[in-house]
């Protein structure tokens, strides 16, 4: 990781309007790459989903309705119904902007955080560099779901802890993956000429390694939209994340898993959904990573 | 080799120090009064303090550390606060449970994985080759409890019924959760085998020995495959430490009775002692999976440099 991002990095640097260049590069190679593409619009698709989808649904999703409970799927009730009566369709589409909401904010808190970390742990090295890296395995100590389990033990079960608990679960690993980059990014001969001129320890921070390390964060945040909602909605299937009624699809899948018998719908969809929008993330960042940081591999 | 070994252990002694810090305070970073909380809602003031007594929670922090660390090394883990038994009774009657249900999944997912890895990468850019891949990245899509859901729903209940619903204990039990726990990891080491195979295979020694005229197979399975399988190992070693900890949600879906399930268990159940308890062990255990993993790569390959 560190050796390649060098090369990739000192391209990136070459004026005029670098990143701007570098974009249309890197939106040239994804627009080859089918599956990244692939992945980008199913993303798209999620999230116009999550915007006008409620509006567009017939049903509301927490109508209960009992003369016509546990449907199979037909013409009215696509995905069926479920133990209350309710259009399980109606509620997976309520149930996305839930999804993306855990995802998209864990990601953002954990990687803001694993990346602060991760640059002063590389840039100033030393005992800091120590003590920081040794925490981070500390943390990583826990594997699985087992440290956002033991989070979630102990602030309670709800969606804002849960959020939190991933959230804690990514940091970790964005902190080894910006102190790598830092480490490399610094050695370059620019940063000391910078330095010689008299730039503080923050603008070369900000403004020389953080927009040099941006393509492996990148990278690394959209594979992990798909690690994060794979552990929310384990959390919330095991009862410790969202509550029901709320349409969250871990937790509609945790309720369908007692009508599996007779009405194998209702936890087949909430699956499937999951399914596909991890899916989506998980393509769209291998492409992601074969355009900005073609040597890694994984 | 040996230097390595002693600076590896002295790595690792500062994150075991660091587990059971966090392990300890876990308790003490319940939000409000932890005896209150774990006592009960309905519980008096008389009982809270006696909770508080029990769990030591009046002593100085440093002391309680100290007593919760002496403690562990006479592998002492509290007592349980709903059955009153010793944690560390609880965690050994269910600690084999998951251990062969991870083992086995680990088991699958290198057979697996490794094979399928390896045809992916012989057979680069042909339908095989994307039909592997594509089936690759929805085994690490899939969450493992659908997917153990599902095979429920089509290979235990009616009308095909070949394995039981739930349980533990004879093969027809292990088949579905394994291969429920498993799929991921096979998902993961197949990418990583091929993409490892590929780079392998365009290296210089390998063109030698075809130049040799070797054949074909020999270079793939004896040459290239050897080399590649060293970064394998890497993920191998890190998945069965991630599956220990990954099988709670595999045991709740079959309702196998192991260290995932008395995790989850207790969490309800607010038994505290048991849940710091399970989280220490799992946790310790997969430090030194990954000391054993670290030296067994450095062992396998000798040119890697000390970090």
């Amino acid at each position: 990781m560190a050796e390649t991002s060098v090369k990739t990095q000192q391209a990136e640097t070459k004026p005029p309007s670098p990143q701007l260049e570098n974009m249309k590069k890197v939106y040239k190679k994804l627009k080859k790459n089918k599956t990244a593409m692939v992945g980008g619009i199913l993303i798209l698709f999620f999230i116009i989903v999550s915007i006008i989808g409620p509006v567009l649904t017939p049903f509301d999703p927490d109508a209960q309705d009992y003369t016509n409970r546990l449907a199979s799927p037909n013409a009215d009730n696509w995905f069926g119904t479920d133990h209350h009566g309710r259009d399980i369709f109606t509620r997976i589409i309520h149930g996305t902007s839930i999804t993306l909401y855990i995802g998209f904010s864990s990601v953002l808190l954990g990687s803001v955080a694993g990346t602060v970390i991760g640059i002063v742990s590389g840039y100033y090295g030393k005992k800091i560099d120590a003590i920081l890296m040794r925490s981070m395995d500390v943390l990583l100590a826990f594997p699985g779901i087992l440290l956002a389990l033991a989070i979630v033990s102990i602030l309670g079960g709800s969606l804002q802890n849960v959020i939190i608990a991933v959230a804690v679960f990514s940091i970790p690993v964005f902190a080894r993956i910006v102190r790598g980059s830092t480490l490399a990014v610094k050695k370059l001969e620019y940063v000391d000429a910078v330095r010689a001129l008299g730039a503080s320890d923050f603008r070369i921070i900000f403004r020389h390694i953080l927009p040099n390390i941006m393509s492996p964060i990148i990278v690394q945040a959209t594979l992990r939209m798909a690690t994060a909602i794979l552990a929310a909605s384990g959390l919330s299937f095991l009862g410790l994340g969202a509550q029901p009624p709320t349409p969250e699809w871990g937790a509609i899948l945790s309720q369908g898993r007692n009508y599996m018998w007779d009405d194998p719908h209702y936890a087949l969809f909430p699956g499937l959904a999951i399914v596909v929008v991890v899916l989506a993330f998980n393509l769209f960042g291998d492409g992601l990573r074969d355009a900005l940081d073609p040597k890694t591999k994984g | 080799m040996l230097v390595f070994v002693l600076r590896r252990i002295l790595q690792t002694i500062p994150v075991i120090f660091g587990v059971t810090i966090l392990v300890f305070l876990m308790i003490h970073l319940i939000p409000g009064d932890p005896a209150q909380i774990i006592a009960g809602e309905a519980a008096s003031d008389a009982q809270v303090q006696q909770m508080r007594d029990r769990l030591g929670l009046n002593d100085h922090l440093l002391v309680q550390y100290g007593r919760f660390l002496g403690d562990i090394m006479q592998f002492d883990l509290g007592n349980s606060i709903r059955s009153g038994n010793p944690v560390s009774a609880e965690i050994g009657s269910r600690f084999w449970v998951t251990f062969e249900l991870a083992f086995f999944s680990t088991l699958l997912s290198i057979f697996i994985g490794i094979i399928a890895g390896v045809i992916s990468a012989t057979k680069r850019h042909t339908f095989l080759d994307t039909s592997i891949m594509v089936i690759a990245l929805f085994g690490l899509s899939m969450p493992n409890f659908w997917l153990g859901l599902m095979l429920i729903q089509y290979f235990a209940l009616p009308p095909l019924q070949w394995f039981p619903v739930s349980g533990w204990g004879s093969i027809e039990h292990m088949v579905l959760p394994v291969i429920t726990l498993g799929t991921a990891g096979a998902a993961i080491i197949a990418r990583m085998t091929r993409s490892s195979m590929l780079e392998v295979i365009n290296q210089d020694y390998i063109r030698t020995a075809r130049a040799k005229g070797v054949k074909e197979q020999i270079v793939t399975y004896k040459h290239a495959l050897r080399n590649a399988l060293i970064p394998v190992v890497t993920v191998v070693g890190l998945q069965f430490g991630t599956l220990l900890g990954g099988t709670v949600l595999t045991e709740t879906v079959f309702s196998i009775n192991g260290l995932g399930r008395l995790v989850i268990d207790s969490i309800n159940a607010r038994d505290f002692p048991i849940v710091q308890g399970t989280v220490l062990v799992i946790a310790l255990l997969f430090v030194l999976v990954n000391f054993l993993v670290d030296i067994s790569y450095r062992f396998l390959n000798k040119r890697i440099e000390l970090d």
